[in-house]
């Protein structure tokens, strides 16, 4: 059985989360993931931004920083050029990371700074009451879009791999197994990685799209998955609607914070 | 403690404010200096990051100002001090992490050189209009501090002394200089390290399992930790309990805004820094600050061969206001005059602590350019009668 207390604030317990949410599971797929990298917690700083995994933060024993909306990541930034030795993680949600804060995901790709972000994709604004998010899928209803969205989405992944991450991979609270070994590589590797989470909420979102209960929600996101390697077999018609799940972006790129140490060094003649 | 030699340029030099503000941080001990372009406030950055990487420090350009002043507040948890510079527009979009820094308690100094507003306004010409934005911009109740350099060896020396507050009070700190400052250049003279006074961070030597991120120890002012040194603390910008746990009730804010408010407010003595002239049997008192402190100085001359009796008080801090010494001053004199390059701001500071114990008189002047004294001394005279 795992030790997840070992990792906890006990005292900060209960969770904000509720009952069906599937941040509960990305937690504990991170901090299995975190284990198995033999990470002692003083090593990990955890920044934040602003919604309902951001609150993720709070419940964690490492050195963590609550932010503002949508800037954890430029957050992280200064953690990460101060702090080089440091595992610097952020965990951010698709509002925060791809609205709000979409200007700072896509330049702390372009720099392949050595962060780790775990986005937790619901595609919806839960803390707030459900709103539109820039990931709620064409026609489906928000309460900013009573009567369905009609705007596009963003591929989170996508727009990661398009501005330079070094890995990007998309998984799903389903597989949680799989998205153990998906968040250790991503923190393994040097450069900037993300981790883009598909996890339901059937508060904000499922209720109002009548998608049942949170356990619906994930057996939903079950059928609707596809591997990387069948959907590279697959019109567009038939992804339609489908979940492309796995590792996107695997690759050995120049680091920002290691570049800079370069140059510093290269100026001082050592 | 003194300033690590390897940042100080010591010497004579011929600087403009800009460069010397960059210098000051680098004597200050700064190691981190986030920035987004904007007129007429780049040179800061530009002069810092042509030196720091031999100083050994970092320098980021980050994609815009929030990112900025975001970037700051992380590196001064991971225990750098550190800085950002920007104009009225910068200065706008930084006002949410302003806040933030504020709330976690973040030393750090921000640079804003004014221009003139509003928008986009006059990119490189000189205003005077942030004053009441630095005091009250961001959103909620905090204090905060904040200095105006009146010339190039100004910048240099009073950069240092933001540092100095903002890890003492454990506060952003807001350097207000003006365009005509940052762009004048001077005479600037560097001391030797051993001869400037830096205020190291406050970090606690409590061990990890006694230490409480927000609980104070008799001054209102918390101790600090560096991230990774142990201590694992969380801090966020909600509000919070001495753990800094989010406790969301009317008491927890009322206890954690007033002593954020208080650790200012109550220290304000210790804070301020004014210059005085002839204040003593004054009649009239002109009070200014900046570029507009030295603009007056030709008005408060020819009042005096005038025989008015004319006292000067040039503010080098803004805020907290000098309350105390304008309402001692205000039960003496008959008015005080400010003249400042806007339609009406620190002046409304100034009225409110004369409180009709003696008259104000504004001398207002849009952006762009600087007052001409004659239109100050005619308001002197106008005081007087």
């Amino acid at each position: 059985m795992f030790d997840y207390d070992k990792y906890l604030r006990l005292n900060k317990l209960p969770l904000i989360w509720c009952a069906g949410c599937g941040d509960g599971i990305v937690l504990k797929s991170m901090l299995r993931a975190i284990d198995r990298i033999g990470l002692s917690k003083d090593e990990i700083c955890m920044v934040s931004g602003i919604g309902c995994s951001s609150r993720l933060t709070g419940y964690v024993d490492f050195n963590t920083l609550h932010t503002t909306h949508g800037r954890a990541i430029a957050f992280a930034t200064g953690v990460k050029m101060v702090k080089p030795e440091m595992t610097v993680i952020v965990v951010t949600g698709d509002g925060d990371a791809t609205a709000i804060g979409g200007n700072h995901y896509i330049h702390a790709a372009r720099r392949n700074i050595d962060i780790t972000v775990i986005l937790f994709n619901n595609n919806i604004y839960g803390m707030t009451g459900g709103q539109l998010s820039p990931t709620t899928p064409f026609g489906f209803k928000a309460s900013t879009a009573p009567f369905g969205s009609v705007e596009n989405t963003f591929n989170i992944s996508g727009l990661a791999e398009a501005a330079g991450a070094s890995f990007v991979g998309r998984g799903t609270v389903y597989d949680a197994i799989k998205l153990d070994r998906m968040i250790e590589k991503a923190i393994r590797k040097k450069g900037f990685s993300v981790v883009e989470v598909m996890t339901p909420c059937p508060t904000a979102f499922g209720r109002r799209n009548r998608l049942g209960s949170g356990a619906d929600m994930i057996k939903q996101l079950k059928e609707d998955s596809v591997s990387i390697e069948k959907a590279s077999s697959m019109t567009a018609e038939e992804l339609n609607g489908k979940v492309v799940t796995g590792i996107f972006v695997d690759k050995e790129l120049p680091e920002y914070t290691a570049n800079y140490q370069k140059l510093i060094e290269q100026l001082q003649g050592r | 403690m003194k300033a690590d030699p390897k940042g100080v340029l010591t010497g004579e030099h011929y600087l403009d404010g800009d460069h010397a503000c960059a210098e000051g941080a680098l004597a200050a001990g700064c190691r981190f200096f986030a920035g987004y372009p904007i007129t007429p406030s780049t040179e800061v950055a530009e002069r810092y990051v042509s030196r720091i990487p031999m100083v050994g420090g970092i320098f980021i350009q980050m994609e815009d100002e929030l990112a900025s002043m975001a970037a700051l507040v992380g590196a001064a948890w991971g225990g750098k001090k550190s800085m950002t510079v920007t104009s009225g527009p910068g200065f706008s979009l930084m006002m949410e992490n302003i806040g933030l820094a504020a709330m976690m308690e973040t030393p750090c100094v921000v640079v804003n050189v004014q221009r003139g507003g509003p928008s986009t306004g006059l990119p490189t010409m000189v205003g005077q209009q942030d004053m009441m934005q630095a005091r009250w911009g961001s959103h909620g109740d905090y204090q905060i501090i904040a200095l105006s350099p009146a010339s190039p060896q100004e910048a240099f020396d009073y950069t240092i002394k933001c540092f100095n507050l903002a890890e003492k009070y454990r506060v952003p700190v807001l350097f207000m200089m003006d365009e005509c400052v940052g762009h004048m250049t001077e005479k600037v003279v560097i001391p030797k390290p051993d001869e400037i006074e830096i205020t190291p961070r406050r970090l606690t030597k409590l061990a990890p399992e006694k230490y409480l991120p927000y609980k104070t120890n008799g001054d209102l002012v918390p101790e600090m930790i560096v991230a990774g040194t142990g201590y694992k603390i969380h801090s966020t910008g909600l509000t919070h309990d001495e753990r800094g746990y989010p406790v969301m009730s009317p008491g927890t804010q009322d206890q954690l805004v007033k002593r954020l408010c208080d650790k200012i407010k109550l220290n304000a003595d210790d804070i301020i820094e004014i210059e005085e002239d002839q204040t003593e049997g004054a009649e009239v008192i002109v009070m200014a600050y900046g570029i507009t402190s030295r603009v007056t100085l030709p008005a408060v001359f020819k009042a005096r061969k005038k025989g008015i009796k004319v006292g000067y008080i040039k503010m080098i801090t803004a805020w907290p206001f000098p309350e105390k010494r304008v309402r001692e001053l205000a039960k003496k004199v008959k008015a005080f005059v400010m003249p400042e390059i806007n339609l009406g701001q620190m002046v409304l500071e100034v009225e409110r602590c004369a409180a009709g114990q003696a008259k104000t008189y504004h001398v207002p002047h849009a952006g762009g350019w600087v007052h001409d004294p004659e239109d100050i001394y005619q308001v002197i005279e106008e005081a007087v009668k």
